[in-house]
């Protein structure tokens, strides 16, 4: 039993809860927290709207709010835990979901989108949103096949083939926006740079089937995370079907990574620290880090999104590895098991 | 210490992508028995250990678990069979011991079952029987190479396979630490009749733990049988290439004693 990991899922709860309601009730639109609130409470009773309350409000709550908070803890979730198999898959503190291509391919998917005016819409969903997540996931799947050896995926020709591909894909992305230059430029640099501020309930409906589904999915193969950690081979001594654990496992965290890409860009350093500051409390067992990552993943995204919104709309990316990037080096400094 | 056999390589032909290295083994692994595996280095000692563990498949020939192909065994049903102790192990994050020897458990468990009191208690007996209860709740990223070798013994055994090959398990450690490992072997090949494969580069430790040993040489079985039929000076120089002495240590098991080449024919 892990006592640790039980108090952090109680505490991640509240702290949840606390972070929903005050994310709900800051923003820069002047309503008041209470006022907020209320029209929260109006809008979940079903009941009349109070007379001090206007039809602005309720649209501010309902169609800007509420999204946008929802998606940044979908998107939170997604990437922690995407991150947390990677860096068992790999056997790699360093890894997280953009080693296998996955942020490069969702660049260069909006990129296109965005330059070369792609104009559709897949059932609400912008050709931005769609592209990305296309890109994402033919870039990883790119990754996995070249990284075929007679029956196997070595994870260091994977981690290689990741970084050479995702090269190549940012190459590309460099190219198209140098090409097709001018006017759109700013909407792909503000793009790669992450941000929650497009939130619609159209991107919460694509984002949370694979946030929960793929969530709960990976949470059974908390064991044979654990045994992938000893390596390939022990892990198969152990009774694991390696290659097939390891398709599931990736398949599974790309799918993950691919989403929240999609619906907020490259939001960095989120998929990488969220698995360590876990484990520094609830330890290596995936079956206690991959809930505690998933809703610190949550917490910590919204609460970078509020310092977003209130700090004037900056890129939550920005925020994210202003702090993230500290945070890490002294995590480095002061861990031991890092100095391999 | 002869039964029927348990794990059986028939014939068999295998190696990697572009190179054999088992050019038809065969070798018979009775129940409850402790065999050295031996040989120079590249004779395919670990090639061996892989393919009756079911990780590398056999080409040719086959391997057979009480008397079935590998090959018709799950991956979970061989790791109930059998366990493989590595040279060595390294994990990234900081398991503790008793997470570490857990894992162990893995081939008995179903995906969503937590370990029960019971898979505890197995747990709890391995660390006895190789004495490492004091190290339970240590940080696996803090032990010895020597502690840690132990604990993956600890580990395998936890796993209540049957059978237990090892892969030089002795191969960074000091020879206190190599004498505290083969007679955790010898304990458990006593007193839980475990059947036991281990390849060693030793000659004197080979001959003083174990009563059969098993040469390859270049892919090939060579000699199969009790250190006093195998240390013979000729078969060591011959398969070695190296020249040597042999004579009894004071317990009647062979010594070998590596003689420096070049002196060799001048001082008698």
């Amino acid at each position: 039993m892990n006592t640790r990991g039980g108090i952090m899922v109680v505490a991640l709860l509240v702290a949840t809860f606390a972070v929903f309601v005050l994310s709900s009730t800051h923003g820069t639109s002047g309503m008041s927290a209470h006022k907020a609130l209320r029209v929260m409470w109006t809008l979940a009773s079903g009941q009349q709207a109070a007379p001090d309350i206007e039809t602005q409000d309720i649209t501010i709550v309902r169609d800007i709010r509420l999204p946008r908070l929802l998606l940044g803890m979908l998107v939170g979730a997604c990437l922690a835990v995407a991150g947390v198999v990677m860096q068992a898959f790999f056997q790699n503190p360093m890894a997280a979901p953009s080693i296998i291509g996955v942020s490069a391919g969702g660049a260069l998917g909006a990129t296109a989108a965005i330059m070369l005016g792609f104009n559709f819409w897949l059932w609400r969903l912008s050709s931005v949103t769609v592209s990305a997540f296309v890109g994402a996931l033919a870039v990883t799947a790119l990754v996995y096949l070249l990284s075929r050896r007679g029956g196997r995926t070595p994870v260091g020709v994977l981690l290689l083939t990741g970084i050479a591909v995702g090269a190549m894909a940012s190459a590309a992305s460099s190219f198209i926006l140098i090409a097709y230059g001018q006017g759109q430029m700013d909407r792909v640099v503000y793009w790669l740079m992450g941000s929650l501020n497009n939130a619609d309930w159209a991107k919460v409906e694509m984002i949370w089937p694979f946030a929960l589904l793929g969530c709960a999915l990976v949470y059974l193969y908390g064991r044979d995370l654990n045994v992938l950690l000893l390596g390939d081979e022990q892990a198969h001594y152990l009774g694991l079907n390696v290659e097939q654990v390891k398709l599931v496992l990736l398949t599974l965290s790309s799918l993950l990574a691919a989403a929240a890409v999609a619906v907020s860009g490259v939001i960095g350093f989120i998929g990488l620290i969220i698995p360590h500051i876990t484990r520094l409390v609830v330890g290596p067992d995936h079956r206690w880090l991959l809930p505690t990552a998933g809703l610190t993943g949550a917490v910590l995204l919204t609460l970078a999104d509020l310092g977003a919104r209130l700090g004037g709309e900056i890129p939550i990316g920005i925020i994210t590895s202003m702090l993230g990037g500290p945070f890490f080096l002294y995590l480095l400094h002061k861990r031991r098991e890092y100095e391999m | 210490m002869s039964g029927e056999a348990v794990l059986e390589a028939r014939d068999l032909v295998t190696g990697y992508e572009q190179r054999q290295v088992l050019h038809g083994v065969d070798l018979s692994v009775a129940s409850a028995e402790m065999i050295a595996l031996l040989g120079p280095n590249g004779s395919g000692k670990s090639t061996l250990v892989r393919a009756l563990a079911g990780v590398l498949p056999a080409t040719n020939g086959q391997v057979l678990l009480y008397g079935k192909p590998l090959g018709s065994y799950t991956r979970r049903e061989i790791a109930r069979h059998i366990a493989v102790v590595p040279q060595m192990s390294s994990l990234l994050f900081s398991f503790t011991v008793l997470e570490y020897v857990m894992m162990g458990r893995t081939p008995h468990l179903g995906r969503l079952q937590g370990e029960s009191a019971e898979d505890r208690q197995v747990a709890a007996a391995a660390m006895r029987d190789t004495d490492t209860e004091h190290l339970r709740d240590r940080p696996v990223t803090e032990l010895s190479a020597g502690e840690l070798q132990r604990l993956t013994i600890t580990r395998c055994l936890a796993q209540q396979t049957p059978i237990m090959l090892l892969d030089e398990p002795t191969a960074f450690l000091d020879i206190n630490h190599q004498l505290q490992i083969l007679q955790l072997l010898r304990e458990l090949n006593a007193e839980h009749g475990k059947t036991i494969l281990c390849v060693s580069h030793d000659l004197n430790l080979t001959a003083a733990f174990f009563d059969r040993v098993a040469l390859l040489k270049d892919g090939r079985l060579v000699a199969d049988g009790s250190p006093e039929e195998i240390f013979t000076v000729a078969r060591i120089e011959a398969i070695y290439g190296a020249k040597v002495l042999v004579d009894r240590t004071p317990a009647g098991r062979p010594r070998v004693t590596v003689a420096s080449a070049p002196a060799e024919g001048e001082r008698p």
